[in-house]
């Protein structure tokens, strides 16, 4: 599992790469304009497609941690999302916010608690100028473990929202 | 052309292994104090071997009640194919309480017409005797309709070993990512049967109350949907399609509808959605987290998991009066109820310390007890007949399904043979 997200982590680095390659603007220099992949894509321009900008530009967090049983955002991840507010505000992309938790405790209820924790993230976004619309919060609850292992360590690297 | 027969032949191999992918074992941990001793003597057909061995299937269905010590065919002293082949002597001298016997005969049409007998050993009576027909391709289902015969024989409490269950496995593929399987097999594990294979997670198998479908959550549209699927053509439908969660579904007892639980109007609450006109009724109203409903063997009311007093807790909501009720006081964390199907015993998730187990709470005289001592037991799912229950643990990295009686004195395991096994569904009878 570690292996798969190094893996993930690799291919999504390669293409923002490739995109960044191809991108005529830069997307680094945080303005909504600058954001909105126009020339980059093809029949998705303007809307956003799924790999139209990378939101883990210039090393902002795109993963957020949570504390056993909680939904609340730690003020790194709140200093985070306020850069990828101000990069994303006026921009058309669609954003996914999938919701996890760790292992312990029953399937359906960490499903709403994964659901909890996206919607704490969606809810910041918007507090901070973000469209409703272009965020979706989609929880995964303990199906999708970021890394396998029953111990503290793995427990808090799954308890996460992912931004995507 | 080679390459493409190659490929097919690799196919074929691939599908051959992989329908035993899973596949459980039995592992007895624990049974009760003082087994019923019960013999039984070899079902066959005359000279023709059968490719299933009826009376090891049937003393292994016994066995893993944990209520009966089978005798090891070795030890016996003689086969009886009928009742007068039976010389009480040769089973009173090993201690036999009980003998089940008999004879298997091929018909002209090729079907088989077994004859079997249940007597017992002291008062030298014959308890059961009885005929059932068959072929070659159920002898398993001939074979768990004698233990179920056998058993409701013995202790009064009909038999379960012919109903199935359901499970999720979930397995690394090729390219190390997680494959989730949707399976249904035996209660004892045997004759595994895909249903559903998908890259995106699936869970939450329900049954329907006459056996024939399941119903579950599927990832595969990329977020959480509840879809339907028939055992016999494995026909599937989507049944919801719902922003935010779309969840945990129950069927009703009388199959007409679906609890579920949907967060569209901005947290999970509890639906129920008749099936024939696709029409949704919230059922709750409250801020905080509601889900994880089941049914009251009545339909007239559903037990669920809320946190709207701070920590999950089980409650008990009545359809046509909403009256709603706190069942769960101990501890702070009651989850995932399900009723046995006499409406009385209620088993739950419950934390303990750090450590989650399964529990059961008596509803009338309000008797609490924890029956697993494992850490991470989740997702229990109680048989038909109320006597055992299955639920998912842990052992080393690994989930697996285990059982418990309900009164805790009888435990095995289901290892799987390989990947992660979870969220075990008992079938009803079928």
């Amino acid at each position: 599992m570690t292996f798969q997200t190094l893996k993930t982590g690799f291919l999504v680095a390669v293409l923002s790469t490739l995109l960044a390659a191809c991108s005529s603007t830069g997307t680094e220099d945080g303005t909504g304009e600058g954001l909105s992949g126009s020339d980059v894509g093809t029949g998705t321009a303007g809307s956003g497609s799924a790999y139209g900008d990378d939101l883990g530009a210039g090393g902002v967090a795109t993963v957020f941690y949570f504390e056993f049983d909680k939904a609340v955002l730690t003020s790194e991840a709140r200093a985070a999302l306020d850069t990828h507010a101000q990069r994303l505000r006026g921009s058309n992309r669609q954003i996914r916010l999938e919701g996890h938790g760790d292992e312990r405790g029953t399937r359906e209820y960490n499903m709403a608690l994964g659901e909890r924790r996206a919607n704490a993230v969606r809810e910041y976004l918007i507090m901070q100028g973000m469209n409703g619309s272009n965020l979706e919060a989609i929880s995964y609850g303990e199906e999708r473990p970021a890394q396998l292992g029953s111990d503290e360590q793995s427990w808090s690297l799954n308890r996460r929202v992912e931004m995507k | 052309m080679m390459k493409y027969r190659l490929l097919l032949i690799l196919s074929l191999l691939l599908g051959a292994t992989f329908s035993a992918q899973a596949q459980l074992t039995i592992e007895i941990t624990q049974g009760v104090d003082n087994p019923t001793v019960i013999a039984v003597s070899p079902i066959e057909a005359g000279n023709a071997v059968l490719p299933e061995d009826i009376s090891n299937i049937v003393s292994a269905d016994l066995q893993r009640s944990g209520l009966f010590n089978a005798i090891d065919r070795a030890n016996m002293l003689s086969f009886p194919r009928e009742t007068k082949e039976i010389y009480y002597k040769d089973w009173r001298v090993l201690g036999a309480q009980y003998l089940v016997y008999g004879n298997a005969e091929r018909l002209s049409d090729g079907r088989l017409k077994v004859t079997f007998g249940l007597s017992e050993v002291l008062g030298e009576k014959i308890v059961l005797a009885q005929v059932v027909h068959g072929s070659n391709n159920n002898l398993r289902d001939i074979a768990h309709y004698i233990s179920d015969k056998v058993y409701e024989a013995i202790t009064g409490v009909r038999g379960a070993f012919s109903t199935r269950i359901a499970y999720v496995t979930a397995t690394p593929g090729r390219d190390n990512k997680l494959v989730y399987r949707l399976m249904v097999a035996d209660a004892d594990g045997a004759r595994e049967k895909l249903m559903l294979e998908s890259r995106e997670p699936l869970m939450s198998p329900s049954w329907s109350p006459d056996g024939k479908e399941l119903a579950y959550v599927s990832f595969e549209t990329g977020r959480p949907a509840i879809f339907s699927q028939k055992l016999g053509d494995a026909s599937r439908q989507q049944l919801t399609n719902f922003r935010g969660l779309n969840g945990a579904p129950s069927w009703s007892p009388d199959g007409r509808k679906l609890a579920l639980v949907l967060s569209k109007d901005g947290n999970p609450e509890i639906y129920t959605m008749d099936l024939a006109s696709r029409q949704f009724t919230r059922v709750t109203n409250h801020f905080s987290i509601d889900t994880e409903p089941n049914w009251t063997p009545d339909g007239k009311a559903l037990v669920f998991t809320s946190d709207r007093g701070g920590s999950p807790q089980i409650y008990k909501l009545t359809l046509a009066s909403g009256a709603l009720e706190r069942l769960t006081f101990r501890g702070s964390y009651n989850a995932r109820p399900r009723l046995a199907p006499d409406g009385r015993t209620l088993v739950l998730v419950h934390r303990d310390g750090g450590a989650f187990h399964i529990a059961s709470q008596d509803l009338i005289s309000g008797d609490f007890r924890i029956l697993t001592s494992t850490y991470l037991d989740e997702s229990p799912t109680v048989a038909p007949n109320g006597a055992m229950l299955l639920y998912a643990t842990k052992r080393g990295s690994k989930n697996l399904l285990a059982a418990v009686s309900i009164d805790a004195g009888v435990k095995f395991l289901l290892p799987a043979r390989e990947g992660d096994v979870r969220e075990p569904a008992w079938s009803p009878f079928l």
